[in-house]
């Protein structure tokens, strides 16, 4: 769903007009007041700047160091696992303090990684929320949060993957996790074939964001 | 090593609850346990929290589904907390 056309009247000829170049709507001013929940996090920010709790440099370093994660961290620690087998034995029992040993500052999350095989495919979804390992990952996609992917992977597995473009024999086991609780979850994909010489940095380049969710595999090398 | 089955309690009550509509009811097997964890039926309301285990679940898509599963034989994994849970005795 990469267009979200609200505005547009498929009825009638485009007019364009109010468009961008591009031919796309302006987004909207958002100069409607604020909602109840907006002013309760104003509200209690306000309040703990005050009494000295943080300090609003530390919550813009706070977000800096979110905003600072991404899918590459987990390419990596998914590239450590295909090239260091006692590292793979190792993220399985523990994701947490393997990803802690590889340098990563997870904070308090509980990580839990799942490896694809032949035989077993593993897809991650929190039907609840959108509970996402974003201390390694970074913040996840769109999609990942709207209704149509929480309850539909859970109950049709095969249908969703098809739609982002894998199809997965009859013989493997689709594996579904629900992140319901207090784990948070990776896949490790399966290292493509025709891998064996490459460095370990250039494996992780093979790691897309879809791989560790699960709903893609590792990028074949050209 | 015994597989434990557990069988997800029938129950809806109000609240912050962490247990999936979709489960209540259905039937599972152990797939590991975690936890302790504080209980999140307490923790959403600021109260102190039971330290409960918790245990991942795993369910085929058949037991969850019946006839409308795509492949019965495909799995679902969830964590639920303890008191949630029933043993099935075989």
């Amino acid at each position: 769903m990469p267009h979200d056309h609200h505005d547009h009247d498929h009825d009638t000829p485009h007019s364009h007009t109010g468009m961008s170049p591009s031919g796309h709507p302006y987004r909207q001013d958002q100069d409607q007041p604020l909602t109840y929940w907006q002013n309760m996090e104003i509200s209690i920010r306000e309040l703990m700047i005050e009494k000295g709790i943080f300090t609003e440099l530390e919550i813009m370093h706070a977000i800096d160091s979110m905003d600072s994660r991404s899918p590459a961290d987990g390419a990596k620690v998914v590239a450590r696992a295909w090239t260091d087998p006692e590292f793979n034995a190792r993220l399985l029992a523990d994701g947490s303090a393997a990803s802690r040993e590889m340098g990563f500052d997870i904070g308090a999350m509980r990580l839990i990684a799942v490896e694809n095989t032949k035989t077993v495919h593993n897809v991650i979804v929190c039907t609840l929320c959108s509970c996402y390992p974003r201390n390694l990952l970074g913040l996840p996609p769109d999609w990942y949060k709207q209704r149509a992917y929480r309850s539909r992977v859970v109950k049709t597995p095969r249908a969703v993957l098809k739609e982002f473009g894998l199809t997965l024999p009859e013989d493997v086991t689709i594996r579904v996790h629900d992140s319901t609780a207090d784990m948070r979850y990776i896949v490790i994909p399966a290292r493509p074939q025709g891998t064996e010489t490459l460095s370990e940095e250039a494996l992780a380049a093979l790691v897309s964001r879809d791989s560790m969710i699960g709903v893609a595999l590792a990028v074949i090398p050209k | 090593m015994m597989t434990e089955r557990v069988r997800v309690k029938e129950m809806f009550p109000p609240g912050h609850v962490r247990t999936p509509f979709y489960l209540r009811g259905k039937t599972g097997e152990i797939e590991r346990s975690l936890g302790p964890f504080g209980n999140p039926e307490q923790l959403a309301y600021g109260v102190s929290a039971d330290e409960l285990p918790m245990h991942r679940v795993r369910f085929t898509m058949a037991e969850i589904w019946g006839s409308d599963a795509e492949n019965p034989r495909d799995t679902l994994d969830a964590e639920i907390y303890s008191h949630w849970l029933t043993p099935i005795k075989d």
